[in-house]
């Protein structure tokens, strides 16, 4: 039965892509059809299916391709891990995606891409042909600059938790279990890295349990950058004000290896051993960007054209969120992916059209970080398309961060994951 | 940059869209999505999630709001710095994709 169900449904990729096809040239393009895949139902992936759905009124296919059962939250999973929200109240459904927006969710991972054929081949069995696809797949961790962590075993033990799930939730049990007095290390990886803020957001999170449950214990940030990467005044008075003898920040501490037996880190001229120890690993585009003839820089994220967010030099496939080369001063964050995922559908609808793309698109970034349970900052910026550059630009005498942590934008923060989750899935 | 005067901007934008290659029609909706990441998909805020919902507010207070958190004149905790990412023109389009949607 399920097989069953499979092939018709990949079946029917097909017939929407070739309807399309067909669409396109009768009509001489003013309506958008067409079927559009994507990869990946994170916050770039999920907000571009949905809109896509809801700008064309039903006129798109799509098809979205994700891994996991449930959307789960890393904006807000610091949260969890301090041990002041459950994982379920960052967990979020694809149901709407599916019945509301009529969007083909499955269940499943991209083995390969073939880009002349316009196909992609799926792990369980099977291809699907697309007009459009899109990769939203995130990074993946670069275990191998980080030797000891090379293998299942010592990953396991050494979590990064970087990806929202049950990485989040064996964190906070490592964390339950630590004897007070302990340390918890925390390494942070040269930038260019998932969420900017978010290190240092875990320190203060987990620093605020510390200091109410097991106050003899000690947060240590080995930061490989020179200085805090995000919110920096921000989060040096919080750790001065509120964390006192508890988080100590270590800049230009890269942590080159480590020694899972003994949970310590490993730095150019020093060794830590802690009871906890969270690596957070260098990072690159998932794989499917990166193993897919995307062409890439610095061999880790994929160059897009701007207007389209479309491949460099594969057309018809476009890619959002973290795996992107990032524009000036552009974070790898839920949010701006939400905005890629915005200005991709919008431009993927125009060219199904048989219309050009938007020629000045727009995106905005705020992202709030806790500083405590009770007080958080922001940091926001706005960006919109330069011809000249041909990339996206802050605009000039925008943005900025909170002039000082505060409670009303702890509500903020909350409201902000609210409303940000539903208008990818609800 | 000194604004241009509103009748000088109207009629530049008429003459834009005469040409061929008209103004994409999808530019103000577009550009309110932006703001969908706190204030909902097309200003349809969540109840009772601490946020201000856009969707059908009336398009001259939206921009006075707007014009305020530019100036300075109405305290906000970051809407001083995002409304000053945006244009006359833009901000324009959005208060009117916003006033069009239903509440």
């Amino acid at each position: 039965m399920m097989l069953m169900k499979r092939r018709e449904f990949l079946k029917f990729g097909a017939a929407a892509g070739s309807m399309a096809a067909l669409h396109g040239c009768a009509a001489g393009g003013s309506k958008a059809s067409g079927h559009v895949v994507v990869v990946g139902g994170g916050y770039g992936g999920a907000t571009l299916a949905k809109y896509l759905r809801m700008w064309s009124e039903g006129g798109v296919q799509v098809t979205l391709v994700e891994r996991n059962p449930t959307f789960v939250s890393c904006p807000m999973s610091n949260l969890v891990i301090g041990g002041f929200k459950a994982i379920e109240d960052i967990t979020v459904s694809y149901d709407n995606l599916k019945n509301k927006w009529q969007v083909r969710v499955i269940q499943d991972e991209v083995v390969a891409v073939d880009a002349a054929k316009r196909s992609i081949s799926l792990a369980r069995g099977g291809s699907m042909t697309y007009d459009r696809l899109v990769l939203s797949p995130g990074v993946d961790f670069m275990f191998d600059q980080i030797p000891g962590l090379n293998d299942a075993a010592a990953q396991s033990r050494i979590l990064h938790a970087w990806k929202a799930g049950p990485q989040t939730v064996a964190l906070r049990k490592q964390l339950e279990g630590m004897k007070d007095g302990g340390v918890f290390a925390i390494s942070i990886p040269k930038a260019p890295f998932r969420c900017p803020p978010a290190p240092y957001e875990r320190a203060c999170l987990v620093a605020s349990y510390f200091k109410q449950h097991k106050p003899k214990s000690k947060v240590i940030i080995l930061d490989a950058n020179e200085e805090v990467a995000s919110k920096k005044d921000l989060f040096t008075k919080a750790w001065a004000d509120l964390f006192s003898g508890i988080v100590e920040y270590r800049p230009e501490n890269e942590v080159k290896d480590v020694e899972p037996g003994t949970n310590t880190a490993v730095t150019e001229f020093d060794k830590l051993k802690a009871d906890v120890l969270n690596v957070i690993p260098p990072q690159r585009a998932g794989a499917v960007a990166t193993r897919s003839g995307l062409r890439l820089i610095n061999n880790r994220w994929v160059d897009v054209n701007w207007l389209t967010m479309e491949s460099t030099n594969t057309p018809n496939v476009h890619v959002l969120g973290d795996a992107v080369f990032p524009a000036p001063v552009m974070p790898k964050s839920g949010n701006m992916a939400n905005q890629q995922g915005k200005l991709a559908a919008a431009a993927i609808l125009n060219l199904l059209a048989g219309r050009s793309p938007n020629p000045a698109p727009v995106v905005m970034n705020a992202c709030y970080s806790f500083m405590d349970p009770k007080s958080a900052a922001h940091i926001t910026s706005v960006h919109t398309y330069d011809a000249a550059t041909k990339t996206m630009q802050p605009v000039k005498g925008s943005g900025g961060v909170s002039a000082a942590r505060n409670e009303i934008e702890a509500k903020f923060a909350l409201g902000w994951a609210k409303n940000i989750w539903a208008d990818m899935l609800a | 940059m000194k604004p241009l005067p509103s009748t000088v901007t109207a009629l530049a934008l008429l003459a834009a869209a005469g040409f061929a290659h008209a103004a994409d029609p999808d530019l103000g909706r577009n550009l309110a999505a932006t703001c969908a990441t706190c204030h909902g998909t097309n200003g349809q805020a969540l109840p009772g999630a601490g946020m201000e919902a856009l969707a059908g507010m009336d398009k001259a207070k939206a921009l006075q709001k707007l014009n305020e958190f530019r100036s300075g004149a109405k305290p906000a905790s970051i809407m001083h710095q995002i409304s000053k990412g945006f244009t006359d023109e833009q901000l324009d389009l959005m208060a009117t994709f916003f006033a069009a949607q239903k509440n």
